[in-house]
């Protein structure tokens, strides 16, 4: 044993007569071991996709047929499609519009109103409330996807509800498509803003709200010069997640809208999955994947970066 | 997909996530009170008036479930029946897509829980010029779009030839999900001291032996977190196994279940009730316990986004 103080579990007799810095090389390499069987499952099955994804954007392959055997390498045309497709322009502007509508605005607001809300409220409405409100996240995503279909549908509860007070509704899904998932997909995450703001809130301190009450500040003022400023960094690290989340979602929309009526509510991930699997052009769903990948790039380059001190 | 995830004892990558304690009650003093009760009223009313709106679209799902004639609005049943249930529960329709579904989730939960142990304790024990950019790595892994690119995912498979198999379906699920892990694991582990290791580790004890005898037993309820909430992911996942499973008797319940919709969606809604609930209940079973495990419901914030 080299020394007591600092262990080496792994390999450390074996270093013998050797320089100490090769020995201290060897005993990192040694406590690196463990980490190979996740290093590996990283590499093959999370970076390989990302590898595949950047490499087969460029590749003519398809879903059947020669080109799925021996895709050809085609250079940049997936990517010069891409702008010349009137649909990805679209599916672009409505992924934006599907974030920016449910989680920028409506998950956050919601989830800090009811975060500040629940405070004010009674023991058993709070209870109840935030359960229900939960269950909804909880729930596995294609059963939420089947209660928000059902909630939306021509037929469904929306419209049933609405016909008791005299509106004959209209069908959701097919003329107000993506009003329709930006809602189901507020339901669905609200939950998740709801906790991290509770959280937050709890740790705001009482004096500074107190404090504020005597200088004359109303509710909202302070809310808005107390409470935001002092949770900002929640409301950033929340941002980003539910943006990076929502950013990803497939299940929901592919249940309730198909992407449809026409590609009226096809986002990025909807429009990759048809492209490739309904009109079998895997190179161009690639390319499309691999867009949607480097803007999450983005996202969570910012994202660490703002969490930085955490990791040194 | 990214899931967050910060139970409440530990340090966490998302730290204000990590303080999601049950909302601590302090008792304020009316001071900080929005004064007028009047303001107290409004917003117990505003508050339920949301919980209806969350409770429909739930609400559906139950009351369908036990009504013989569902329609896709909700409302009471006239007579309350459990035929939806059986009509469902026979082996090909729910019994084996439910094993399916069992066999993958356990089978991530596990490879997922014993590679991010080991892979967290060097992160954990040793101070490494390795460990800041492997956990910055592990961070951005977190974040990455991943189930927003099945379509590349899907051809590297057929390339592989991986295409159809529950194994293969398993490992991929299992590294999707090892980042999150491998940081919720690092940071229960953080919270055993070092310590009664350097003790043993003086006794000759090796790194592996220490790890086995004395920090896995002292981070267990953590790794039964982990665990969970891999499970519960693997478990709500749909795009996953819909894009990488093509035999039926191979799906797990997530897809089978949207074969029934598209099958039956339009006929039998009760019957889709019925089996969505059936497919739900160990999910939201599990999530209660995993809250209970990390104290309060709303200590576990992030962790179970599906």
């Amino acid at each position: 044993m080299t020394t007591t103080l600092a262990p080496a579990p792994v390999g450390g007799p074996g270093a013998g007569p050797s320089p100490v810095r090769r020995a201290h090389a060897r005993r990192t390499a040694g406590r690196l071991v463990p980490m190979l069987p996740a290093v590996a499952l990283l590499a093959l099955f999370m970076l390989g996709p990302v590898v595949w994804s950047f490499y087969g954007s460029f590749t003519n392959a398809a879903l059947t047929g020669p080109n799925a055997a021996n895709p050809e390498w085609v250079g940049l045309d997936n990517y010069v499609a891409l702008l010349g497709d009137p649909d990805f322009p679209k599916a672009l502007w409505l992924t934006v519009l599907f974030v920016f509508a449910s989680a920028v605005i409506g998950q956050n607001v919601a989830g800090l109103g009811l975060a500040m809300l629940m405070r004010s409220a009674l023991k058993p409405v709070r209870a109840v409330v935030s359960t229900l409100v939960v269950t909804a996240w909880v729930l596995p995503e294609i059963v939420a996807a089947f209660a928000a279909y059902a909630f939306f549908h021509a037929d469904g509860t929306l419209n049933s509800l609405l016909a008791g007070v005299g509106i004959t509704g209209p069908d959701w899904l097919f003329q107000y498509p993506m009003l329709a998932v930006i809602l189901a997909n507020v339901w669905r995450g609200t939950a998740f803003s709801m906790m991290v703001y509770s959280a937050a809130i709890a740790e705001v301190p009482p004096e500074i709200t107190e404090a504020a009450t005597v200088d004359g500040a109303n509710g909202v003022q302070r809310l808005v010069w107390v409470t935001l400023p002092t949770i900002r960094r929640s409301i950033s690290t929340n941002l980003m997640l539910t943006t990076l989340q929502t950013l990803s979602v497939f299940t929901l929309i592919y249940v309730m809208t198909g992407g449809g009526p026409g590609t009226d509510s096809s986002t990025l991930p909807i429009l990759a999955y048809q492209e490739a699997f309904k009109f079998a052009q895997v190179g161009y769903g690639t390319a499309i994947a691999t867009v949607m990948l480097v803007i999450g790039a983005v996202f969570s380059v910012v994202y660490i970066r703002s969490l930085k001190p955490e990791v040194d | 997909m990214a899931q967050t995830a910060a139970p409440a004892s530990v340090p966490s990558p998302v730290p204000d996530v990590a303080g999601a304690r049950p909302a601590r009650r302090r008792s304020t003093p009316s001071v900080a009170a929005p004064g007028p009760r009047t303001a107290r009223i409004l917003s117990n009313v505003v508050l339920v008036v949301v919980g209806l709106c969350f409770l429909l679209p739930l609400g559906w799902i139950v009351l369908a479930s036990l009504d013989p004639s569902a329609t896709l609005a909700v409302g009471l049943p006239e007579m309350f029946t459990l035929e939806n249930f059986t009509a469902v529960m026979t082996p090909e329709q729910t019994w084996v897509p439910l094993a399916n579904a069992f066999v993958l989730s356990a089978g991530t939960g596990l490879l997922t829980v014993v590679a991010s142990v080991l892979a967290a304790y060097p992160l954990s024990r040793y101070r490494m010029r390795f460990n800041k950019p492997f956990l910055y790595a592990v961070l951005f892994g977190t974040c990455l779009p991943i189930t927003a690119m099945m379509v590349p995912v899907y051809s590297l498979f057929v390339r592989l030839n991986l295409l159809d198999s529950l194994a293969g379906t398993t490992f991929f699920m299992a590294a999707t999900s090892l980042p999150m892990a491998i940081w919720m694991t690092k940071n229960f582990m953080d919270s055993v001291p070092i310590s009664l290791e350097e003790a043993a580790w003086t006794d000759g004890a090796s790194a592996m032996t220490t790890l086995r005898t004395i920090v896995l037993p002292l981070m267990r309820p953590g790794i039964a977190v982990v665990f969970i909430f891999v499970f519960i992911q693997a478990w709500g996942n749909f795009f996953v196994p819909f894009v990488l499973l093509l035999t039926p008797e191979k799906q797990p319940a997530a897809v089978s279940i949207f074969a029934f919709f598209g099958q039956y969606g339009s006929v039998a809604y009760g019957q889709l009730a019925a089996y969505s609930m059936l497919y739900a209940l160990p999910a939201v079973g599990l999530y209660v316990l995993v809250s209970r495990l990390s104290g309060g419901s709303f200590a576990l914030a992030g962790a179970v986004k599906g």
